[in-house]
């Protein structure tokens, strides 16, 4: 292995930690900010693009050779998808919580309340 | 000696390898039941990778429990989590990022045979993980202090709600809130503990000189488990500790 061969990674490492730390900072402080139902968006994106750049470079998906282990990860999100989708569609077409819209769960909570 | 053409399942070509049965007892890097380390390395990152499968379902399932209060209690949510330390929570995440990138340095430093900058590499991943812990503690007890622990002597009367003056939060349903924050950041937390084991163990390899740049699987091994462990709490972080913080 040469001297070049081996330096590359580690500025790909330094790179992705730094990247991740300003991923943090961010989302600490877009949180601050009122973006109404677009904060949990944002904050969600934030996190995904984070954990990708985890998965990819520091877990080395980004250099896996092997098909399999693609098969096993894609599929491994696919079963996560199929929990948290066919959960939702179950509660969200329920009688008591049928409209999932964040704004309008909070007034029936304040009508309740009042 | 023995001559064996075998066809590897998990490469893509098939590959004719000669091997005795006796003398590679000794040789970590290459079993006698692999073709090539290259087989023998794609092994043990896939089942590591399958164990991960199964640990995203097992979180999978509070998330989803999660999302669905969430959404039907989502002022009471936004109250309960306004009133856990997000500082603390942020410095957390930052640490966790830390320890992430001590470990790849702690394998790069294994392929290259830098032995001082492993074995400092574990240390501060260990470091880092217990910095995590105790910070992670600090919270609990600020928890425990103002009555926020689900259970009998659980209390959140009068807490405001996030933009919406003069409305309070439902008790009940923060309770909710809090047993979701406890469950989801203990089994972390525990994940944490068992990590710190694996790594106490990896170190105690790399002091013997078990790994070479040939053979260092299990630090990569036990690296996957680390950075996954790191994966859950980036989505911890904005999930529990961040819902509407804006003023």
């Amino acid at each position: 292995m040469s001297v070049h061969a081996t330096s590359s990674p580690l500025r790909t490492y330094f790179a992705v930690w730094v990247t991740l730390l300003i991923g943090t900072l961010l989302t600490y402080e877009v949180a601050k900010i009122d973006l109404g139902v677009f904060n949990s968006a944002v904050a969600l994106t934030i996190a995904c693009i984070k954990a990708l750049l985890v998965a990819l470079f520091f877990m080395h998906l980004r250099h896996a050779s092997e098909k399999l282990l693609k098969v096993v990860v894609i599929s491994t999100l696919f079963f996560l998808f199929i929990l948290l989708a066919l959960s939702m569609a179950d509660y969200a077409t329920r009688g008591t919580g049928a409209s999932t819209v964040s704004f309008l769960i909070t007034h029936i909570t304040a009508i309740l309340r009042a | 000696m023995r001559v064996t053409k075998r066809r590897s399942p998990l490469s893509d070509s098939n590959v004719a390898v000669q091997t005795s049965v006796h003398d590679d007892v000794h040789r970590p890097e290459l079993l006698h039941h692999f073709a090539d380390p290259q087989q023998q390395r794609d092994s043990a990152s896939l089942g590591m990778w399958i164990f991960l499968g199964t640990e995203v379902m097992f979180f999978g399932g509070l998330f989803c429990a999660y999302l669905i209060y969430r959404i039907w209690y989502y002022a009471d949510f936004a109250a309960a989590s306004k009133s856990i330390n997000a500082a603390l929570g942020g410095t957390n995440t930052a640490v966790l990022i830390c320890s992430s990138l001590t470990v790849v340095l702690a394998i790069w430093a294994a392929e290259t045979s830098r032995r001082a900058l492993m074995l400092a590499m574990l240390v501060l991943t260990m470091f880092f993980g217990l910095c995590f812990l105790g910070i992670k503690g600090v919270e609990y007890h600020d928890k425990f202090v103002e009555h926020h622990v689900p259970g009998p002597s659980f209390s959140f009367e009068h807490e405001q709600i996030p933009g919406h003056p003069g409305q309070y939060a439902n008790p009940q349903h923060a309770e909710i809130f809090f047993a979701l924050y406890f469950i989801m950041t203990g089994l972390h937390a525990l994940h944490m503990i068992v990590g710190l084991g694996i790594f106490t163990w990896l170190f105690v390899m790399a002091w013997k000189g078990r790994f070479t740049p040939e053979y260092h699987t299990p630090l990569e091994i036990g690296g996957l488990y680390w950075h996954f462990v790191d994966i859950i709490w980036i989505y911890l972080f904005p999930l529990l500790y961040l819902i509407d913080r804006h003023p």
